[in-house]
């Protein structure tokens, strides 16, 4: 078949230009700087500096020191946190909990369904400094307001961002992300003959087996998407910074805020770009894995 | 098997009734199709005897039980769906006896069942294979076999031969008829197509925008059509009708209208009641009551329209003066010669006359 094109092939590639010349300057030109920077021991201040060394793979080799690798405020320690944060977070609560609120929505009253939709999408389209903010405003030890809450119903008030700020991140990033999955459960249930359920019901299903022998296995390919998606975003996510600062004592110290100490913080370039790296192969895998599934649901869609 | 009773049921969905003030009765065993137009209401009743819809106000009872607010699974009903509804993760087997697994049947029992209904309507070979790996005409046996594995008290149809071609639509009717006339199952059956009810009924209850128009067994319903209405939307083609002036002489009843020789009738009570109030009134006759005639008296005329072959039976169609048509049913296998100006006559005794309002004029044999 001949391919039609709607531009000539010049004026194609003067409308692309521009495009591709900011992705070349700010994607791909640092990309293959930091896989650089990486073998160095570059720093901010000092000779350094100036001079950076060629160090091999010392970065890497420092950062999977088995001795100091599980101590808090090192590579392992956030790596292992970040795993249980997205294991909690995002697998646990977010893609449970929007299960499970689409599901409810699904038989619920229309008002009852928009209004519920509107309160879990406003979470997520909030900008990230305010909900940030607003969720310090609300965790306060003096004044917070879930603090007012507790006390006013005789209960002891609680310092949560010290006492569990682990639980808190993930509290928040369960509530500020569940409306993405609640939304593409719903629209994948929404897709779904009606027919189907209303056959269920007059054989004598009940919601639960309406959901575990129909739903469930025929919207599989949203749940396995949705799942590897925000695997992926939590496994980035920055906001619990603005809550914690990856404190109190590196508690709350996910990958992304590590990197963002060594590199900014603790000006050592060199070991904050082996992180990035390391990171980044995370994501590949993460991205492989997707596009493996991706191609084999199109294939089974064939 | 149970009977199903409807008293005084009205669905309304906002400011529209869907169903206005049904009250019918089906017997034990009796199979009823709910005839009509889209948007007549026919799903909705079906779905509320199925417990999908809740009425707005009235009662449903099957047998004596009265189930208006009861959850589908608390009826013991079995329903065919238009879309025949098989989960396509799940083979035939699995999708015959799922109404079993979830009443929590083990799985020993649920392959014995779902072996013998398949058997029953001829699918026992395809047990293994997938939804989509199967032809349209085993699709709706095997929503069929699923609304037949789990015994019911009442079994509900909704279209299943809608999605059919015509040849696979018949030789699946002719099956439900057999089927049902061997089973005895209380059946009802929504369908907007005339000939599948005529075919499958014991009583047919025709609809038009919310109301059940009449309710009464095939045959009658076509001889006597209650109202305009089913007069038209029965039979096919359906009966001519057509707006006449009638008066009252010589103590019988007279119809005329251009292009219509007088046609006289016995006197009876309630046309005169009827003329009396507006002599405007509906001759209606059916296309295979007309003939081609050279009589004067009971005829109508008109210039030839068409003349259509169908096989069995030609469909000669005239047009009147006032552009009104009329179609003669033709059983003959000779070719009929037809001159420009056709007359077709017909006989007093079959006709249906409507008054001004459409609904039927009982004549005296009635």
């Amino acid at each position: 078949m001949k391919n039609f094109s709607l531009l000539s092939v010049r004026a194609g590639t003067l409308f692309f230009s521009p495009a591709a010349a900011l992705v070349g300057a700010f994607v791909i030109v640092p990309f293959f700087w930091v896989i650089f920077v990486s073998f160095t021991n570059r720093t901010l201040l000092g000779k350094t500096a100036l001079n950076p060394e060629f160090v091999g793979f010392d970065n890497y080799v420092a950062l999977f020191n088995m001795e100091t690798f599980f101590t808090r405020g090192q590579f392992g320690f956030s790596l292992i946190l970040t795993i249980q944060f997205v294991l909690l977070s995002a697998l646990i609560g977010q893609a449970l909990l929007g299960m499970i609120l689409a599901w409810l929505l699904q038989s619920t009253p229309k008002y009852v369904k928009l209004f519920s939709e509107s309160a879990v999408i406003v979470a997520w389209i909030l900008p990230e400094v305010v909900i940030g903010f607003a969720w310090f405003a609300f965790l306060d030890y003096d004044n917070g307001t879930l603090n007012m809450l507790t006390t006013a119903l005789g209960l002891e008030p609680g310092d949560w961002l010290l006492d569990n700020p682990f639980w808190v991140i993930v509290f928040f990033n369960t509530w500020r992300g569940a409306a993405f999955s609640m939304m593409l459960f719903n629209s994948a249930f929404a897709s779904l003959p009606p027919s189907y359920f209303q056959a269920a019901d007059v054989a004598g299903a009940t919601s639960f087996q309406k959901f575990k022998d129909i739903a469930l296995p025929l919207i599989k390919g949203h749940v396995v998407t949705d799942l590897i998606l925000i695997t992926m975003w939590t496994f980035n996510v920055f906001t619990p910074f603005l809550l914690t600062q990856g404190g109190p004592s590196y508690r709350t110290e996910l990958l992304s805020i590590y990197t963002y100490r060594v590199a900014f913080k603790d000006f050592e370039f060199g070991k904050g770009a082996a992180v990035g790296v390391v990171i980044m192969l995370i994501n590949l895998a993460f991205a492989l894995f997707y596009l493996r599934i991706a191609k084999q649901k199109h294939k089974g869609a064939e | 098997m149970a009977s199903i009773s409807f008293q005084n049921v009205t669905k309304s969905f906002g400011d529209f009734n869907a169903v206005s003030n049904a009250s019918f009765e089906i017997n034990d065993g009796e199979f009823i199709c709910l005839l009509g137009p889209s948007g007549c209401g026919k799903t909705t009743s079906l779905r509320m005897i199925a417990g999908l819809e809740t009425p707005t106000s009235g009662r449903i009872y099957i047998g004596d039980k009265d189930v208006t607010g009861l959850h589908p699974r608390d009826r013991k009903i079995s329903m065919v769906f238009q879309d025949y509804a098989l989960y396509p993760h799940m083979n035939i087997s699995q999708n015959i006896s799922y109404p079993l697994k979830v009443r929590g049947e083990n799985e020993a029992t649920r392959g014995e069942r779902a072996q013998e209904v398949a058997d029953v309507l001829k699918i026992g070979h395809l047990l293994d294979r997938l939804p989509a790996q199967i032809s349209g005409g085993q699709q709706q046996r095997t929503s069929l076999a699923r609304a037949l594995v789990n015994p019911s008290q009442v079994y509900l149809f909704d279209e299943p031969l809608s999605n059919l071609d015509a040849k696979l639509r018949l030789e699946a009717r002719g099956f439900l008829h057999h089927l049902q006339h061997s089973m005895g199952m209380t059946s009802v059956y929504v369908t907007h197509d005339q000939a599948e009810a005529m075919a499958l009924a014991t009583r047919v209850a025709v609809m038009d925008q919310g109301r059940i128009v009449q309710f009464a067994t095939p045959m009658e319903i076509y001889r006597k059509p209650a109202t305009t209405f089913v007069a038209n939307f029965v039979g096919n083609p359906p009966m001519n009708l057509l707006p006449v002036e009638a008066m009252v002489e010589d103590n019988s009843l007279k119809v005329k209208a251009d292009g219509l020789e007088v046609v006289a009738l016995p006197m009876h009570k309630s046309f005169a009641e009827a003329v009396a109030i507006n002599p405007n009134i509906t001759l209606g006759v059916r296309p295979e009551h007309l003939r081609a005639t050279a009589e004067e008296e009971n005829v109508v005329r008109g210039k030839l329209f068409a003349n259509e072959n169908m096989g069995a039976e030609k469909l000669v169609t005239i047009e009147r003066p006032d552009a009104a048509r009329f179609t003669a049913r033709i059983f003959t296998d000779d070719d009929i010669i037809l001159s420009e100006d056709v007359a077709l006559g017909f006989s007093s005794q079959h006709i249906s006359l409507f008054d001004a309002d459409g609904n039927r004029l009982a004549l005296d044999n009635e």
